[in-house]
């Protein structure tokens, strides 16, 4: 009988009709499962954007903040330190970055003097030490990877250098950090 | 294996309940009158160690859940809480926690003896294959489960191996965010890998429901690799021979466990996990438990940290590929000689990733003067090269060009006859009391 009607029986459209919405029900009742796996609001509002009083660090020290349940470094380089990530620039590096597109893109010695990073290693995310390693910036102890005083990557496992979060100067002492990025 | 189903019914009630659910014939098929072949070993007993582990840690497991809180504030506490307060806490504890390790020993153990004497090899692939799959579910629990103490290495386990997801391309990132619920490891990753923690051991017992069916079905390999020809003269039942061979090496088992339960408890943890979790400092030396160390090695060991990744997972997954690995037609290692020297180098091999695993990366381990000719992680690449060698090398090459020895005729033959000799005891029949 079905094989006279051409255009289809009821049946066909019957199939069709509960395979059609079958599918899309199964596909919107999968969605919430998956995406209650993401970061809920609670944690999103606790990691609105933080304003930094940067006159408390003097130069030559560092601070770690946490923020987003992970730790920020904060460091007010010498021009000591400054001059040497400079003269990195043009060394050879695992992940090319000069050092001026790294403090906040302000070509201005003022601002240049931060180093403002994420502190989790690129490599798998410890928490690297500071004033260690071979070049005198921080020294991850899990798997021994090195990075500058502008927080590159010189040496060891990591792929990438620590990672600048998202932040702005307010005035010339205070920052105000909007977002951490991923290393990739 | 056909016709060893034997039981009949006797009382009524038996009948009753056989005519609408035949448990107890399943059970005494499986368990009873099952055919073994009569020339086990006692390798042949961690099957039945690792089913009862997995109970022990299972009822263990459930207990420590009534007195733990999975919440990043209160997690620490709740388990000193369990240490001091709960009665009988610090047993129970500490037998979930040496468990863990314990049941690494025997599943590490039984996958050796299945590698010895070639128990992947056809008709066994499917068997072999959900033994992989039971295995990386252990190592996905035993990782979790390590979490929930919420200590340092507990924490830094977390974030290192939550990581090892960033490096996959495009959709890594993602995943990791994902897995945390949130920025970082926090309070919804201990809450999640909590319920995962509880959930997965139940999923391994339902693999291991189709590990014995399957083992059920190809019937059990034995030392001399050569397949039951006659039930009769090549087999023993289960019960009592098996059974009560079984029912002794989980004796002397358990008595092992509980020294380390009872003597040493914390021998094989981590001191730095008895301190609170600190998300703003990383332990100066991390390092996973013993039976992750191998894999471990093969992580450390590869510079790309995408690679080192894959090969890691590599490192399990290949055992997925084994039964087409190894070409030898001849199952047993015993009649394998020259297979025999290269497993007991690849034991060697695994042992020595293990230890390189447990080092820092940057020691010396052979120095020529003041020169450093060899580091940890050097040597930890050629072994890694070594172990994969050893799978797609060697035993491929080896099945083709090796002289394998001559194999008994049956496996009665190689008990009682063929210039072995009658062995002590072998006409003892315990099925027969006095």
């Amino acid at each position: 009988m079905a094989s006279t009607h051409a255009e289809g029986t009821r049946r066909d459209f019957l199939y069709l009709a509960t395979g059609t919405v079958g599918a899309v029900g199964v596909v919107s009742a999968i969605w919430p499962f998956i995406s209650q796996l993401g970061p809920d609001a609670s944690t999103r509002a606790a990691g609105a954007p933080i304003e930094v009083d940067l006159a408390q660090v003097p130069e030559g020290q560092s601070i770690t903040l946490k923020w987003r349940g992970q730790p920020i470094f904060v460091r007010h380089r010498t021009a000591q330190e400054i001059a040497d990530a400079k003269a990195d620039d043009s060394k050879s590096l695992p992940d090319p970055e000069k050092d001026i597109d790294r403090t906040g893109k302000f070509n201005n010695t003022a601002q240049s003097k931060w180093i403002i990073v994420q502190g989790s290693c690129t490599h798998l995310g410890c928490v690297p030490v500071k004033n260690s390693g071979d070049y005198n910036g921080w020294y991850c102890p899990c798997h021994g990877s090195h990075y500058d005083n502008s927080g590159r990557i010189r040496k060891g496992p990591a792929p990438k250098n620590l990672v600048v979060p998202e932040f702005a100067f307010l005035t010339e002492n205070s920052i105000r950090i909007s977002g951490t990025r991923s290393a990739a | 294996m056909q016709g060893h189903s034997t039981y009949v019914p006797k009382s009524s009630a038996a009948k009753w309940l056989e005519a609408r659910l035949p448990i107890i014939g399943l059970m005494h098929s499986s368990f009873v009158s099952y055919p073994t072949p009569k020339n086990l070993n006692y390798f042949w007993t961690f099957g039945g160690i690792l089913m009862v582990m997995l109970v022990v840690q299972i009822i263990s497991g459930i207990v420590l859940a009534m007195h733990y809180t999975p919440h990043v504030d209160m997690a620490f506490q709740s388990v000193e809480h369990i240490m001091r307060d709960v009665n009988h806490g610090w047993l129970i504890r500490y037998l979930h926690m040496n468990g863990a390790s314990m049941f690494f020993i025997a599943v590490y153990l039984h996958i050796f003896r299945g590698l010895y004497y070639g128990s992947y090899k056809a008709p066994r692939e499917v068997l072999w294959i959900l033994g992989v799959v039971i295995l990386l579910l252990m190592m996905a629990t035993a990782f979790m489960g390590y979490v929930l103490p919420w200590g340092q290495m507990s924490l830094w386990g977390a974030v290192v191996i939550t990581n090892l997801f960033s490096a996959i391309p495009l959709v890594g990132e993602t995943i990791v965010t994902w897995l945390w619920g949130g920025f970082a490891v926090d309070n919804p990753t201990l809450n999640r890998f909590f319920s995962l923690h509880y959930l997965l051991p139940f999923m391994i017992f339902g693999v291991v429901i189709l590990h014995v069916w399957a083992l059920h079905v190809v019937g059990q390999n034995n030392p001399t690799g050569v397949e039951v020809k006659n039930l009769k003269k090549d087999t023993v039942p289960f019960t009592p021979y098996a059974t009560v061979k079984d029912a002794f090496a989980m004796v002397c088992f358990f008595v092992m466990f509980a020294y380390f339960v009872f003597f040493h408890p914390n021998y094989l943890g981590h001191a730095d996990n008895y301190i609170m979790a600190d998300a703003l400092k990383t332990p100066a030396h991390i390092v996973p438990e013993w039976y992750f160390l191998p894999f471990y090695a093969i992580l450390r060991s590869i510079p790309d940290k995408l690679g080192g990744v894959v090969m890691m997972g590599a490192a399990i997954v290949i055992l997925a590929f084994l039964p087409w690995l190894d070409t030898s037609r001849i199952r047993s290692g015993s009649y394998r000689p020259t297979f025999r020297i290269f497993f007991w180098v690849f034991v060697f091999v695994c042992v020595l990733l293990g230890w390189v695993g447990s080092q820092d990366t940057a020691r010396a381990v052979m120095k020529f003067g003041d020169q450093t000719v060899l580091t940890m992680v050097g040597l930890g690449q050629i072994l890694t090269a070594y172990y994969f060698g050893h799978f797609l090398v060697i035993l491929p090459l080896l099945g083709l060009f090796e002289k394998p020895g001559s194999l008994p005729a049956s496996i009665a033959e190689s008990v009682l006859g063929g210039g072995y000799g009658t062995p002590v005891g072998a006409a003892a029949s315990p099925e027969h009391k006095g």
